[in-house]
């Protein structure tokens, strides 16, 4: 037995030195869990759901502070607050928490005598934020989309389903995403993520 | 999976898509004018071809609006989409031309 086992690792890559610095340590790869995929829920938020034509949608960007995106899976943010494309004439706008009853009415106030649809659904919306080098690989675990840096760049965003569940998918930066969905999916989106996070969490 | 191009969105995995029956389907300006057999033409006759088809389809999971689609009912392939309210193309020709364009190279 010491004899084959001689013969198998008698080559320089498996002997000395080499085999202890090949060694991983039996915890390393919890311990590198934290960098690989980071999965958080989000803060609490304004949000609001804008329909409306072109008129609306330039009231509505000077109202918001934004100009609202026209271009197709695109969002536009700035002073803590977003605009996110959702369809040719259908926004998410995004701001800080507790302030929905008041720019809702600064809102509709500007659009007095425009055709449009806001509708508040701060709480209907839960988010959940995934960073890490293994978020779009955690992401594609249940998502067919693809999440690679040329075809959907920071600052795209779309609606898409997740498992069974309807999401919405924003790339925030090159490793980080924001989720948005119902806050009824949240713990079914909540559990897939889990175990995407068993598979890529270590490093 | 099948890849459908949304006209508005690009190419996404089918399971976003809802089909929506046969497109160009105009409702009647004036129902009540119509005779019984007309009305049940309009409500349920159907082309069902085998072959190239003119449909509706809607990117329900993404930007959530109707678009038409030129699909072939045996290969299942889209040939082309186009948004609605576009005129109805002619089917023969857009096969045609999207299966020239491919044996070109």
């Amino acid at each position: 037995m010491t004899e084959f086992l001689g013969t198998e690792l008698s080559g320089t890559e498996f002997s000395g030195a080499n085999l202890a610095n090949a060694r991983t340590g039996a915890l390393d790869r919890f311990a590198g869990a934290a960098s690989a995929l980071v999965v958080t829920p989000g803060d609490p938020a304004t949000r609001f759901i804008f329909r409306g034509g072109k008129a609306a949608q330039a009231a509505m960007g000077d109202a918001f502070g934004i100009a609202l995106p026209v271009q197709s899976c695109r969002a536009a943010t700035g002073q803590s607050r977003a605009a996110l494309w959702l369809g040719p004439d259908e926004w998410l706008l995004t701001g800080e928490d507790g302030q929905a009853e008041t720019l809702f009415a600064a809102l509709e106030s500007a659009l007095a005598g425009v055709p449009h649809s806001l509708v508040d659904i701060s709480h209907r919306n839960i988010s959940i934020l995934l960073s890490g080098p293994k978020a779009a690989a955690a992401l594609n675990t249940a998502c067919p989309l693809d999440l690679a840096l040329e075809s959907f760049p920071v600052g795209m965003c779309t609606r898409t389903v997740f498992g069974k569940a309807e999401v919405l998918i924003w790339r925030t930066g090159d490793t980080l995403f924001h989720l948005e969905t119902w806050r009824s999916f949240g713990p079914y989106i909540w559990g897939l993520l889990s175990l995407a996070q068993r598979e890529y969490g270590a490093l | 999976m099948l890849l459908i191009a949304c006209p508005y969105c690009g190419e996404r995995p089918e399971t976003e898509f809802r089909y929506a029956g046969e497109a160009h389907i105009a409702r009647p300006h004036d129902p009540s004018a119509l005779n019984d057999d007309e009305w049940v033409d309009f409500l349920y006759q159907r082309a069902n071809p085998k072959g190239l088809h003119v449909e509706r389809w809607r990117h329900i999971h993404g930007c959530a609006r109707f678009f038409n689609a030129v699909r072939d009912t045996v290969s299942d392939r889209i040939f082309k989409t186009y948004e609605a309210g576009e005129p109805r193309p002619d089917v023969n020709a857009v096969a045609a031309d999207v299966l020239a364009k491919e044996s070109e190279r």
